[in-house]
């Protein structure tokens, strides 16, 4: 590893995204280090100046947001960009020309990017597969010359590690230089930082999660209590291993921090938003009007949608993916689809571990 | 057969220096006893840094000791030293005898022993280039491949005295060549192609030389060297020596400093990534990364060592496909694939053809049409880049990279094992999707292909080896079904060329009747039994499955199955 310890250099770190994840990742790499944070709109800027404060948290002093990325590439050499997954590829279009290979770039977007060809769109696709769905690591060396990419996965509910309550996280790369600068910058009295070499197995537990939190929220508005939830979480499991098998991630990821760490805090959190998104299902409203009321980006509803396709391309039984798919898109209510899914013919309990 | 090869261009390149004295690998030969001594003094180091402490120094000897008295007793070659035996004789003597010695005198003894083995690996792997045996060399191959070419293609009298046939005429190079040539002088090229045959170091060397650039220097399994007429080539071409039997720790350490001083001194090289022929016919997938790494490292050394200022030594990645018509080993390779398949068994490296068939090949091959080309790939910078003709890299999107950044953290150049070894995966996965894009598709293996994939799709119900135990009597694809199907897949082959993901000979172009027939004459065309044939009836049969599959695996991985 590097011989010198990060903190003897002055060079601050980036932070790409001033939603509500960014501003807290901003927060805690400020306790160690200055950091420009970066936002697309001026009058976020101008708010973040004036007022301190972000999406409800208060702004740490050594942040300093910005609107300029060829001078935060300039000055920083550690850059995290959390931005949603739609506008992930075109934010990086923009950033990749002030990259350079020594940039390390570790992302916090649980989503994934689809890039069609000419014309057609997501819903006009039958199925879909691994050349046109990417990991948000994928995205970034596509479109730039980074290679020392990671990202960020683990329950983390923004509000929660704002407030300082004990948390962890899990920092994946191929590279031993990418997590163990995650954990320097990251690591705190209540943060514990993990490190993970399977980076897409890692990327896809985090992301595939937000179906069964979607899920979960959906139970839990229909007022079912903790049976029905410890039945979802595991039959949930087994389902993300057998979707992140088939794009191409492994078991073990799915068992650690990202996979049922995960599973288990966002499937009992209201806090979460795709779990919010389930409970109004549950309770009548239409996506059309749950997507009106909220400003923030629920990944999970896009991911439903890419997975489904995905399962249907590679032939993986993914029943609660699918009914999920039915009842977001297609107007089924959330109590037939859980009729449909407690008369589904499941077998075995565990079949995706090797004796 | 005479289908439509479009008149070769391949014309003659003058040479990029101008006298042999002028080339690395003459640079390397003339320092050699100093080169040697610094290979064997790094690899030692490197041995001390592995093995810190004197119990471990000394467990290392004796597990090199005890492999090699094991080798010499049931795996001797021809090539081998005569005072081998003794050499390790006395090893284990003073080895043994070391129980007596203090600590101290312990320590330095077996550093001694270490440095002393070291040594002697070095001086074996180096190779020995003579300009004069070099000159010599090349002189007799153009002579004698000029006269089989014109003796045997003109039948007239005299004709074996005329010039009209080259070996360019046999040999069709075609690909980025001239950035290749541009290459060699702006940085050191490392070249390295697939591997199917014996045949492909001397064809390989010959292609160097046409092209105008001086030697490469190159590891040749030692296996060779038994074949005489293999080592006096080898030796003339600045071959070192890599003897597969050895894998103890330090033989593997010499090797590996061997072969990156060479490159960082800036000998241009070539390596057979694969680490040995493809057993099975297909492309190289997986790649020896130790070798690959060596090239990282010497790269990352280069900036290391280099004075702020002054211009570092690029080094350049060229991937290169060979493609025949037939292989002379074919049978061999994929017999030992199938019964290697399922279980990682220990391949013994055994070779059944010596000088005489090598002969006998060489004449059937300039007699008879059977064509070989050598697709260039483009220049890659050691991370996978591409590079421009000037030798800089290029991104995705066209911009200019600089490799030293890619070994830098916090401004400073840096060395982080785990991290080359993860460019080591990434520069390998990009020589394997080079192989695929570059690879030149012939009319042999489209044919072979469909056949097989016909007979499988016939016997859905058989596994790859119950397919191959059919008795190859009374399989016959009728041949309007063999031309639909021929049909269908060349078509997806031009889909595949215009994507840019593949090539493909001109002859696969035109009328199909006849391009089927250029595939069946020339599929394995030398075989005893011959892979495919057409029958009287005019429909396609096989007389060996297994050359079959092996012919038929050069395009595996092109997603073509769907189209048969």
């Amino acid at each position: 590893m590097t011989s010198k310890s990060l903190s003897d250099t002055s060079k601050p770190i980036g932070v790409i995204g001033a939603g509500n994840f960014g501003s807290v990742v901003a927060n805690m790499l400020a306790q160690h280090r200055r950091v420009l944070l970066y936002a697309r709109d001026e009058s976020v800027i101008q708010r973040i100046l004036q007022t301190k404060e972000n999406r409800g948290h208060p702004m740490h002093k050594n942040i300093l947001p910005t609107n300029d990325l060829a001078s935060l590439a300039r000055q920083c050499d550690v850059i995290f960009p959390i931005v949603p997954s739609q506008h992930f590829r075109s934010m990086m279009k923009q950033l990749s020309i002030h990259l350079h290979p020594y940039h390390i770039l570790i992302h916090g977007t649980k989503g994934f990017d689809v890039r069609l060809p000419e014309g057609k769109t997501i819903d006009t696709m039958p199925t879909l597969d691994r050349s046109v769905v990417k990991t948000i690591s994928e995205v970034i060396q596509e479109e730039s010359v980074a290679v020392r990419v990671g990202c960020l996965a683990g329950p983390n509910l923004s509000r929660e590690l704002a407030e300082g309550h004990p948390a962890a996280t899990v920092v994946a790369s191929h590279f031993n230089e990418v997590i163990n600068v995650g954990q320097r910058l990251l690591r705190s009295d209540n943060f514990q930082v993990y490190g993970n070499k399977d980076l897409v197995g890692v990327e896809l537990a985090g992301v595939l999660k937000n179906i069964i939190a979607i899920a979960a929220g959906a139970l839990s508005g229909m007022g079912y209590g903790e049976n029905a939830k410890g039945l979802l979480v595991s039959r949930g499991m087994v389902e993300m291993v057998y979707l992140g098998r088939a794009l191409g991630g492994n078991t073990k990821a799915f068992l650690g921090i990202a996979g049922i760490g995960d599973l288990v805090t966002t499937c009992n959190s209201a806090l979460s938003r795709n779990f919010t998104v389930g409970y109004k299902l549950a309770r009548g409203e239409s996506l059309k009007e749950i997507l009106a009321k909220t400003d923030e980006v629920a990944e999970g509803i896009n991911t439903v949608k890419i997975a489904k396709k995905c399962a249907d391309h590679y032939k993986v039984r993914a029943p609660i993916t699918a009914t999920l798919y039915q009842v977001l898109f297609e107007d089924m209510t959330v109590k037939k689809a859980l009729e449909y899914l407690m008369r589904y013919p499941l077998n075995v309990d565990i079949d995706f571990l090797v004796e | 057969m005479e289908v439509a090869e479009k008149k070769n261009k391949n014309k003659r390149y003058k040479p990029i220096l101008d006298g042999i004295p002028d080339w690395p690998v003459y640079q390397l030969s003339k320092n050699r006893q100093e080169f040697i001594e610094e290979v064997a003094q790094k690899a030692f180091d490197e041995i001390k840094k592995k093995r810190p402490t004197t119990k471990h120094i000394i467990d290392e000897l004796e597990a090199t000791v005890y492999r090699e008295q094991q080798r010499m007793k049931r795996n001797r070659w021809r090539v081998d030293a005569a005072d081998e035996p003794r050499f390790w004789a006395n090893v284990k003597e003073e080895l043994v005898a070391l129980a007596s010695f203090s600590p101290e005198e312990c320590q330095a003894k077996a550093d001694e022993l270490i440095y002393r083995i070291v040594l002697r690996y070095a001086n074996e792997i180096a190779g020995n280039f003579k300009a004069n045996s070099y000159r010599l060399t090349r002189e007799i191959v153009k002579f004698w491949f000029a006269r089989l070419l014109n003796g045997a293609r003109v039948k007239k009298f005299g004709a074996f005295f005329r010039t009209r046939y080259t070996l360019r005429d046999k040999i069709q190079i075609v690909g980025k060549v001239k950035q290749l040539r541009k290459l060699a002088t702006e940085g050191t090229v490392v070249m390295v192609p697939t591997h199917s045959s014996n045949l492909d170091s001397i064809l390989i060397g010959w292609i160097i030389h046409s092209l105008g650039l001086p030697a490469f220097i190159y590891g040749a399994g030692l296996n060779l060297f038994n074949i005489k007429i293999f080592a006096y080539f080898m030796n003339s071409l600045g071959a070192f020596k890599v003897d597969r039997r050895k894998k103890n720790v330090p033989y593997l350490e010499t090797l590996k400093f061997y072969s990156m001083l060479a490159v960082q001194k800036g000998a241009h090289s070539i390596f057979f990534p694969g680490g040995t022929r493809s057993r099975s016919g297909m492309i190289e997938k997986n790649l020896k990364l130790g070798l690959l790494s060596s090239t990282i490292e010497a790269q990352r050394n280069l900036y290391l060592d280099t004075p702020p200022g002054e211009e570092v030594r690029k080094i350049f990645i060229v991937p290169v496909t060979l493609n025949y018509h037939f292989v002379l080993e074919a049978p061999d390779l994929i017999d030992e694939y199938l019964t290697s398949k399922g279980a990682d068994r220990y391949l013994p490296e055994q070779d059944k053809y010596g000088s005489w068939q090598l002969l006998q090949f060489l004449f059937k091959f300039f007699t008879k049409g059977s064509n070989i080309s050598v697709s260039i790939g483009p220049g890659l910078d050691v991370m996978g880049n591409y590079v421009d003709d000037a030798g800089r890299s290029i991104d995705a999107q066209g911009r200019i990279i600089n490799t030293r950044d890619y070994f830098i953290s916090n401004g400073e150049i840096t060395v982080d094992k785990q991290r080359e070894d993860e460019y080591t995966r990434m520069l390998s996965h990009k020589i394997v999707a080079e192989y695929h894009r570059i690879n030149r598709i012939f009319a042999s293996h489209l044919v072979a292909f469909v056949a097989f994939e016909i007979w499988q799709k016939k016997h859905p119900k058989l596994d790859l080896f119950g397919l191959l135990r059919l008795p190859e009597e009374g399989q016959v694809i009728l041949y309007e079904d063999f031309r639909a199907a021929f049909k269908r897949v060349r078509k997806q082959v031009y889909v595949l060329r215009e994507q840019g993901k593949v090539y493909h000979a001109t002859h696969l172009k035109g009328n199909i009747d006849l391009v089927i027939r250029h595939g069946l004459d020339n599929v394995g065309i030398f075989h005893l039994k011959r892979p495919l044939l057409m029958n009287k009836e005019g429909n396609i049969v096989t007389k060996d499955f297994n050359t079959l599959y092996y012919y038929h695996n050069r395009l595996v991985g092109y997603d073509l199955e769907k189209f048969v």
